[in-house]
């Protein structure tokens, strides 16, 4: 019996063989998938990891994001290339003289997949929902520059017509901000602000229901140019092109795939093998044999984040700002980038991101081993002396390994000082930082908006997102000052001044700038290069004899 | 029998109670939660959120609340993904899960017996050396540098199979020897071993002594008697290859169970975290008990033993 069983198992594996070498050798030899796909208007996207959910007020990552755009459209857009807003469902807006009140028109044919008109109040509706506390939107901030929404988001104030809402019109929709707010439209593109279908929503469960079935496919109802087709998770989203998008015409993909593949190198063997024609990321090891050998497939754009240090100002020895300008100045950012972060990846003496069409930083963070020097030895380690046991923390990783490495040696051979190395689980590495329970810790911020505003606000005393314990009341003001002031020029001159008092008094250590690294397919086409990494799919496009070309 | 089996179940629920108490109160103790995220999260936000799941009731209310759930069969909503509950994730991933473990199961017992057969035929000889080499190899290498490189030979190179997902056959291939192999060579070495002993035992050479065929004597007669540290393996076996085939999902990318389970426990998705430690807990023990009772029918000694 268990021969028989055996003589069994053999059969069916030799059968497998010969069926998989069948449909392997039938779709490698004569076309990929991709190719396929291309032909078909059907974009295959490498999206990172799995959505955590299709809710837009539910979800807070990259993934997720890719994924509403597609799904929904705000008052405005982004021009993929120059990050400036253009009308999508508002074809036109006002904005009074004190910058605090936008006034925007809705165009008449802008509908719900459903065939629905998207009116002012499913605007309303929908910010009412991300910021009422039952429903508990952890992004819910994101909207708190409406007059009185963050009472109301934090139940300070119970009725939601005291938030500066008002619909005029099904067509007219009138916003009041608590201060001038100059990023307010190109805030639009994000999730966060996004229309939902009423009677979609309440179909399913309550306005402030978590996690019901209106997402599910068949159920969702967006307003976006794509409409959701299938979800398996982990394994495939598809959406198709949404025929009662008011710009349905100008939309060139029938449908776009998104494949959560969190593994970077699993993600480039599936677009080498031709299953993908735009990848997340690409793994370190692989971008210089890209670049060699086919540079065409690779794109290396600059990206609106930063990778930094973060120090504990209130435990000796960064309590003094001496010993933290002496660690900051005695970083070689360029040898650093140059042989270990590389990625294209540009270093940085200055905490936001260089933005060529805006606000780019004058003043840096100098690499000067002879001032560190003294100013280590005024504060009383001479050539590193008596300097106290340092640890610096980050999150497990093999780059920040790599990159700790590497300025661990710097500060040996330049201070003298010996730091050691701590690495903790994500989670853990988070709550370390939130309860300032380290020393040094690396650190990054990527921008929600291109605004300098994004990375300085986080550093105001006692913010969330400063987590250094650093405080300095002229900073705060010159935060507070930028905020009123509605001329745009001046406002960046006091940005500008306020990012220096942050690099004199040094809480943190700028490493580098981030770059967005993907591959992309020769035939795809459209995929502009922002500081965003955002995609407009509305505006992609193939052209299949491309790839025969190259 | 159905005694024992009874008996068996009954054992369950104490030991279930057990791992609910532990991993609640073990995932509760690992610092960080689940919305502590880069992007800090006001208190305002976090106390609404914590209202939500109910995280903000004193730690002994919550266990409670959650003993009384599960009794009702619910595991809650989870956290991290908040459109499903962790029942139906689980149901979700299950399927996946099975299918790339039943295959790995084939790959390991087919490769594993016929080698562990075939070496024990003739031990110190080519036939044995070679077979157990290749086993020592097998248990050395780890998946997750056995997965990459069967990509880069099968897949890469050859483009006889898929190198990542779970949909067509091909793609299934690879993910299931890269699973399989490691218990294959478990099982080769296990099955020498024991075949070895059994086959220099008295009724082997009754068995001879009467004339049978070779094959016969080694395939009814041996077998039977050398499967046994096998099947006793395979109970643990199984629901390794169910549970710990994280790295594999993750190298081609398999939507199973596994990823759930790491994933949880790495986002602090305190839920999902109970959901699929109480289901593999079940898991193992179900196992446990079809390998005792198959040792029971394989074996008569067990058999009067126990009953």
């Amino acid at each position: 019996m268990i021969g028989m069983s055996r003589q069994g198992v053999w059969n069916a594996a030799a059968a497998a063989m010969a069926l998989a070498l069948a449909l392997g050798a039938g779709c490698s030899k004569t076309e990929t998938p991709a190719v396929r796909a291309a032909r078909e208007g059907v974009l295959l996207v490498g999206n990172g990891a799995e959505p955590q959910a299709l809710d837009p007020h539910l979800v807070t990552g990259v993934p997720e994001h890719r994924i509403a755009t597609a799904l929904f459209e705000g008052l405005c857009d982004l021009d993929p290339a120059t990050l400036e807003a253009v009308p999508a469902v508002a074809e036109s807006w006002a904005v009074s003289d004190d910058g605090c009140v936008y006034t925007f028109t809705l165009r008449p044919d802008a509908k719900w997949s459903n065939g629905d008109a998207v009116t002012a109040d499913d605007f309303a509706y929908a910010w009412e929902r991300i910021l009422s506390p039952a429903l508990a939107s952890e992004y819910a901030y994101m909207l708190h520059c409406i007059k009185n929404a963050k009472a109301f988001n934090e139940g300070e104030l119970d009725a939601f017509g005291q938030v500066g809402v008002r619909v005029v019109d099904a067509r007219t929709l009138e916003v009041t901000l608590e201060e001038p707010t100059p990023y307010f439209l190109e805030m639009q593109i994000h999730y966060t602000w996004f229309p939902l279908h009423r009677a979609t929503i309440e179909q399913f469960g309550g306005m402030t229901e978590r996690g019901t079935k209106w997402t599910r496919p068949g159920n969702l109802v967006g307003n976006g140019a794509f409409t959701l087709e299938r979800w398996e998770p982990n394994r495939v989203l598809r959406v198709v092109k949404n025929d009662h998008y008011w710009n349905a015409d100008a939309v060139r993909l029938s449908a776009v795939e998104f494949h959560p593949i969190e593994d970077t190198l699993t993600e480039e063997r599936s677009f080498r093998t031709g299953n993908l024609h735009l990848t997340e990321n690409v793994p370190i090891s692989k971008i210089e044999g890209y670049q060699r050998d086919t540079p065409g497939l690779i794109r290396i754009d600059p990206y609106y984040g930063s990778y930094y240090y973060r120090l504990n100002v209130t435990r000796p020895p960064f309590d003094d700002v001496r010993v933290r300008r002496a660690f900051a100045m005695a970083v070689d950012r360029d040898t650093l980038v140059a042989r270990v972060v590389r990625a294209g990846r540009r270093p940085a003496g200055n905490l936001t991101p260089p933005d060529p069409s805006g606000y780019t930083c004058a003043a840096s963070i100098p690499y000067d081993v002879e001032a560190a020097r003294a100013l280590l030895a005024e504060a009383g380690y001479p050539n590193g002396e008596g300097f106290p046991p340092t640890e610096l923390l980050y999150n497990t990783s093999e780059n920040h390994k790599l990159i700790a490495e590497a300025v661990q040696q710097m500060w040996k051979d330049n201070l003298n000082v010996h730091v050691a190395l701590l690495n903790q689980d994500w989670k853990v590495y988070l709550s370390s930082m939130s309860t300032l329970d380290y020393q040094m810790a690396r650190s990054a911020w990527i921008g929600d908006f291109v605004d300098p505003i994004n990375f300085l606000e986080c550093f105001v005393t006692g913010g969330g997102n400063n987590r250094t314990g650093w405080a300095s009341p002229a900073y705060d003001a010159l935060i507070g000052e930028a905020r009123r002031t509605l001329d745009a020029g001046q406002r960046m001159a006091v940005l500008e001044k306020a990012e220096r008092v942050l690099l004199d008094e040094a809480p943190i250590i700028p490493v580098y700038f981030y770059t967005r690294v993907f591959l992309i397919a020769p035939e795809l086409r459209g995929v502009e290069s922002n500081l965003l990494g955002y995609i407009n799919f509305k505006r992609l496009w193939f052209e299949p004899e491309a790839r025969a070309e190259g | 029998m159905a005694r024992f089996i009874g008996r068996r179940l009954l054992h369950f629920i104490p030991v279930l109670f057990v791992v609910v108490t532990l991993t609640f109160f073990l995932v509760r103790l690992a610092p960080g939660g689940p919305f502590d995220a880069e992007k800090a999260r006001s208190e305002e936000a976090l106390a609404q959120i914590e209202r939500v799941y109910n995280l903000d009731a004193p730690l002994h209310r919550q266990y409670l609340d959650y003993l009384a759930g599960l009794i009702h069969g619910d595991l809650g909503p989870s956290l991290q993904k908040p459109e499903r509950t962790v029942t139906e994730w689980i149901l979700l991933r299950l399927p996946v899960s099975l299918e790339l473990g039943v295959y790995a199961l084939v790959v390991a017992l087919g490769i594993g017996l016929t080698a562990g057969v075939i070496a024990a035929l003739r031990p110190n000889t080519f036939t044995d050396h070679a077979p157990m080499s290749f086993a020592m190899v097998g248990i050395c290498i780890p998946n997750f540098v056995l997965g990459p490189v069967l990509v880069l030979v099968f897949a890469l190179w050859l483009g006889w199979f898929g190198v990542e997902g779970w949909g067509a056959a091909s793609e299934k291939v690879l993910p299931s020897i890269t699973l399989g192999a490691t218990y294959a060579a478990y099982i080769a070495r296990m099955t020498r071993g024991s075949m070895l002993e059994v086959l220099s035992q008295d009724f082997i050479r009754t068995a001879r002594a009467k004339g049978l065929s070779e094959a016969r004597v080694v395939l009814r007669h041996g077998l039977r008697g050398g499967l046994q540290p096998v099947v006793a393996f395979l109970g643990p076996a199984a629901a390794g290859l169910l549970s710990g085939s994280f790295v594999v999902e993750r190298i081609f990318q398999v939507p199973g169970l596994g990823q759930e389970f790491v994933m949880a426990a790495r986002n602090r998705d305190y839920t999902m975290v109970m959901g699929t430690v109480l289901f593999f807990a079940v898991l193992i023990m179900l196992f446990n008990l079809f390998v005792d009772i198959a040792q029971a029918w394989m074996d008569p000694r067990i058999r009067h033993e126990r009953a």
